[in-house]
């Protein structure tokens, strides 16, 4: 059995889980009818601890103990869940995240991360007493748990506790189950006063199967927890296994029922008894002799029936066999949902779409050759292959698409302990949740987007009593949009702060050097003044944002992402970033053209039409073409990358749109559509302008990827920034 | 297309010999009359020069791009790199393919030479630093000369020379 890799895959479990506990917190401020969340808070610790008990994973297991009792009392009501308990729980969910981290590091158990723990213990500890009577929390010590006298050394230590008789299945081990791992974890729930372990059924030494468990245990537990608690340890090896319970203070009948019930020799099971402190060698006595009396009268021995979890005290059948049949129910209904849902590694998938990108170029390539030898089989055969693989490719792609969203709920924590923490009120909005994009964009994007968040809670949204001198609401919102927009994903981040202070921007560029005093800029050239570098008007420098280091790192991380990133403000109203990006980095639908031989491609979702680009068409000056009526811009690709050489005398044009904005490329040929994989430039070619990257075409020649935001800023001139200002200046 | 340097039998001895005594392999290549040398260790092949994709805007010292079984591989031209002519395209001009280690990873690059002659070995003790004055190519460039044959060897710093950083600076 693998220990390290299921020890990983507890890692990844408890990280997810922790995660749903963390929303599960968040929501429950939101929502009306706080049940559920509790249901799943509760649920959620309950497994981390749980299974962690199976790794004996001690931190973990005493930490979560006391949360989950807390969560066991909120969910019953009899705690009810203040804004205080709920800022303690995520605390809670923080330290815990950091035992997992810590586990994952292979980090020893540190004195510092006890002391933490126990402090939130403390803190936990009025909770668990009865609520809202707050009494004087001691210092941190461990938690304060009602004394009891130590059992362990007692001689009838056995009364007091619960005994355990479990004889375990043959395959309990080939089922991955580690019978000592049971042992820690009932350790976790109480202290084991004594133990028994029985390997009376192993064969003899040449038929012994070394992968078969033939380990009984009998155990003084002594614990607080309820029946159903010590059961449901078992959960997982009930099946085959023989689980015994005898609750404390249990009457010697009930003993001796034990005995009668498991398949060793009465006597030694009694020895076993009396060694455990349950019954006096003399009761022992008297009730074997009974039993035997018994048995005689009965008139055959009767073994009582094995596999049946025998009911001993008052308790009554029902409900236990009704908890029985409950847990399986949802074994069976978690068995069904797991069905749907498959984890693959992120390895596997990448790999698979590398392949499928390389398929889509060779199947290129095919059909160039079947089109080049004119053999109308052949050629009919590769486009249907060619259509395969297209299909495929979608399939392939979709695979790595995730919902935006996850990584909007993020943000909710994010933005209500940054709220807190500069005093103001703030309520997130989130649209579009299901948005699907790459994972690797994904990926890339949560930095960039935390930071716009950030801003917007720290520099937007005004503080209180400056919202209510405006006449605002006091809350102020964020609002997070996701929408796809032909072909590319677009992504909107709005505040109804105060706006942006174009003077203040102004201001600060010129004291930094950015722009030459006296120099003309437009409003939007104003504003565009933020993503230059080493710019921030923040007089403060605060933890979150004000650094300098801000906004041009941002834009830089949307330009890897081959992406664009726009301002829009409105001065005591709010502000909006506007986020473009293409919905996935590996392959593209293109359309080629070639300038003086040198293939490019333009990505197909932004060609709206081609046409030849005419001599009564065009007004040479002004780069401007007469589109039916429309007045539309045209660059040359020519010009534009200085490609030496006379343009042929029929020039074509592809238009494009980007946005808002439309434009004519002009090119010397066209050659069509095709699909092809991205291949990077590379870190070389970070600096390039007007190029998204390379593809290689069923030729073997490399055609490179236009870059349209970037073209169209390069055929206007170049950024509109300080470039624009010092050269107007100058 | 792609003729891959063949090791002699002496060089395949001297390879040999060379684990005994701590001395180094390196590729000697020509660049506008002068004899280089890089360390054997970062390069993996070397192709006949063909196939270059231009990519516009760049600096003169990227000649392009090449499709490399599959992979897109930038080329350098050495010679404007240390700010010399243009490398002329004759029978035998090679490029080159390196593989350099970077904080994140590893790239392939390519480096346009005249032409390559051979593997050489050469001992810690037979290099000297670079001279103060000399070649008009970047002190830093060179990590040190070296005489073999009674030719002058000029050992270059791959680190420094193909430095993905500085270079990308350059272009952006």
């Amino acid at each position: 059995m693998d220990l390290d890799r299921a020890k990983q895959t507890y890692i990844i479990e408890a990280r997810e889980l922790l995660d749903s506990m963390e929303e599960a917190l968040l929501a429950v401020e939101q929502e009306a009818d706080p049940q559920e969340p509790v249901n799943a808070m509760f649920r959620a610790v309950h497994t981390v601890k749980g299974s962690a008990g199976l790794f004996g994973l001690d931190a973990i297991v005493r930490f979560a103990h006391t949360v989950e009792s807390v969560l066991d009392r909120v969910r019953g009501h009899k705690t009810s869940l203040t804004g205080e308990l709920v800022g303690l729980m995520l605390e809670c969910h923080d330290h815990l995240a950091q035992l997992v981290a810590d586990i994952q590091q292979e980090a020893p158990e540190s004195a510092e991360a006890a002391q933490e723990g126990d402090r939130i213990l403390a803190r936990l500890a009025p909770f668990l007493a009865g609520g809202l009577a707050r009494t004087e929390v001691q210092a941190p010590e461990a938690l304060v748990v009602p004394a009891r006298p130590a059992l362990r050394g007692r001689p009838d230590a056995g009364r007091d506790c619960w005994h355990l008789s479990i004889r375990f299945s043959p395959d309990v081990l080939r089922n991955g189950m580690d019978p000592l791992s049971f042992v820690r974890y009932l350790a976790t729930l109480g202290e084991i006063v004594h133990l028994t372990p029985l390997f009376g059924t192993l064969p003899e030494r040449d038929s012994y199967d070394p992968e078969e468990c033939r380990l009984g245990l009998e155990i003084e537990l002594d614990t607080q927890a309820s029946r159903s608690t010590l059961e449901d340890v078992f959960e997982f090896v009930r099946d085959g296994s023989e689980i015994h319970l005898v609750p404390p203070n249990a009457k010697v009948e009930d003993y001796l029922q034990l005995i009668k019930a498991l398949p060793e020799e009465p006597a030694y099971l009694g020895e076993i008894l009396v060694a455990g402190g349950c019954l006096t060698a003399r009761e022992l006595e008297q009730a074997l002799r009974r039993q035997k009396a018994e048995t005689y009268a009965d008139g055959a021995v009767q073994g009582r029936m094995l596999g049946a979890i025998v009911i001993q005290d008052n308790a009554v059948p029902p409900p236990v066999v009704a908890a029985a049949l409950d847990k399986q129910k949802k074994v069976q209904e978690r068995q069904a949902q797991e069905l749907r849902v498959v984890k693959v590694s992120a390895e596997k998938l990448d790999r698979l779409v590398d392949l499928v990108g390389e398929l889509v170029i060779a199947g290129a390539s095919a059909q160039a050759r079947a089109g080049a030898a004119r053999e109308a089989g052949m050629l009919e055969a590769t486009v249907t292959v060619n259509k395969l693989v297209e299909e495929i490719r979608d399939n392939a792609l979709s695979l790595r698409m995730v919902q935006i969203g996850d990584t909007f709920n993020r943000f909710r924590r994010i933005v209500r302990d940054v709220s807190l923490e500069l005093g103001k009120t703030i309520e997130l909005q989130i649209h579009g949740a299901e948005t699907e994009l790459d994972k690797s964009i994904v990926e890339k994007l949560s930095d960039p987007l935390m930071h716009i968040v950030r801003n917007a809670i720290d520099h937007g949204i005004e503080p209180l009593e400056l919202r209510r001198a405006r006449g605002k609401p006091e809350a102020g919102t964020l609002a997070l949009q996701a929408a796809h927009d032909s072909g590319s994903i677009l992504i909107e981040v709005s505040d109804d702060g105060g706006g942006l202070d174009k003077e203040r921007i102004l201001a600060k560029a010129l004291e930094r050097g950015l722009v030459k005093p006296g120099a003309a800029l437009g409003d939007q050239e104003i504003i565009n003044l933020i993503f230059e570098p080493g710019f921030s008007t923040a007089d403060k420098v605060s933890d979150l944002s004000g650094r300098g280091v801000g906004m041009d790192v941002v834009r830089r991380n949307i330009d890897e992402l081959r992406g664009t990133i726009e301002v829009e403000t409105e001065p005591g109203l709010g502000t909006t970033l506007r986020l473009r990006l293409p919905l996935t980095l590996a392959i593209i639908d293109g359309f080629r053209v070639s300038v003086a031989g040198a293939s490019y491609v333009v990505p197909l979702d932004v060609v709206i039409e081609c046409l030849d680009l005419a001599p009564f068409l065009e007004s040479e000056r002004n780069h401007l073409v007469n589109l039916r009526g429309e007045v539309l811009p045209f660059l040359r690709l020519r010009e534009v990358f200085r490609i030496p050489g006379e343009p042929p005398a029929r020039e074509r044009v592809v238009v494009i749109q980007h946005g808002d904005q439309r434009c004519g490329i002009v090119v010397d040929c066209l050659h069509g559509e095709f699909q092809t994989v991205i291949k990077p430039l590379g870190r070389l070619f970070r600096g390039a302008r007007g190029l998204g990257g390379s593809t290689i075409l069923g030729t073997g020649e490399v055609a490179l990827i236009l870059d349209v935001a970037q073209m169209m800023q390069l055929a206007s001139g170049g950024r509109p920034s300080s470039r624009a200002a010092l050269a107007q200046s100058t | 297309m792609a003729e891959l340097i063949k090791f002699s039998k002496r060089q395949t001895q001297a390879l040999a010999a060379a684990k005994v005594e701590r001395r180094e392999q390196y590729l000697a290549f020509t660049l506008g009359g002068e004899t280089f040398a890089m360390d054997i260790r970062s390069i993996r092949e070397v192709i006949q020069f063909g196939g270059i994709t231009e990519v516009p805007l760049m600096p003169p010292f990227i000649r392009g791009v090449i499709n490399l079984r599959g992979s897109v591989v930038p080329v350098i031209d050495l010679s404007v790199r240390f700010g010399r002519q243009a490398t002329a395209v004759a029978h035998r001009t090679c490029i080159v393919i390196l593989e350099l280690t970077l904080g994140d990873g590893s790239a392939e690059l390519g480096v346009m030479v005249d032409n390559v002659s051979e593997v050489l070995s050469i001992g810690e003790g037979e290099i000297e630093p670079a001279p103060a004055f000399g070649s008009a190519i970047r002190s830093e460039f060179i990590a040190g000369v070296a005489t073999v044959s009674d030719r002058f060897v000029i050992l270059l710093d791959v680190d420094h020379v193909l430095s993905v950083d500085e270079m990308s600076a350059l272009i952006g």
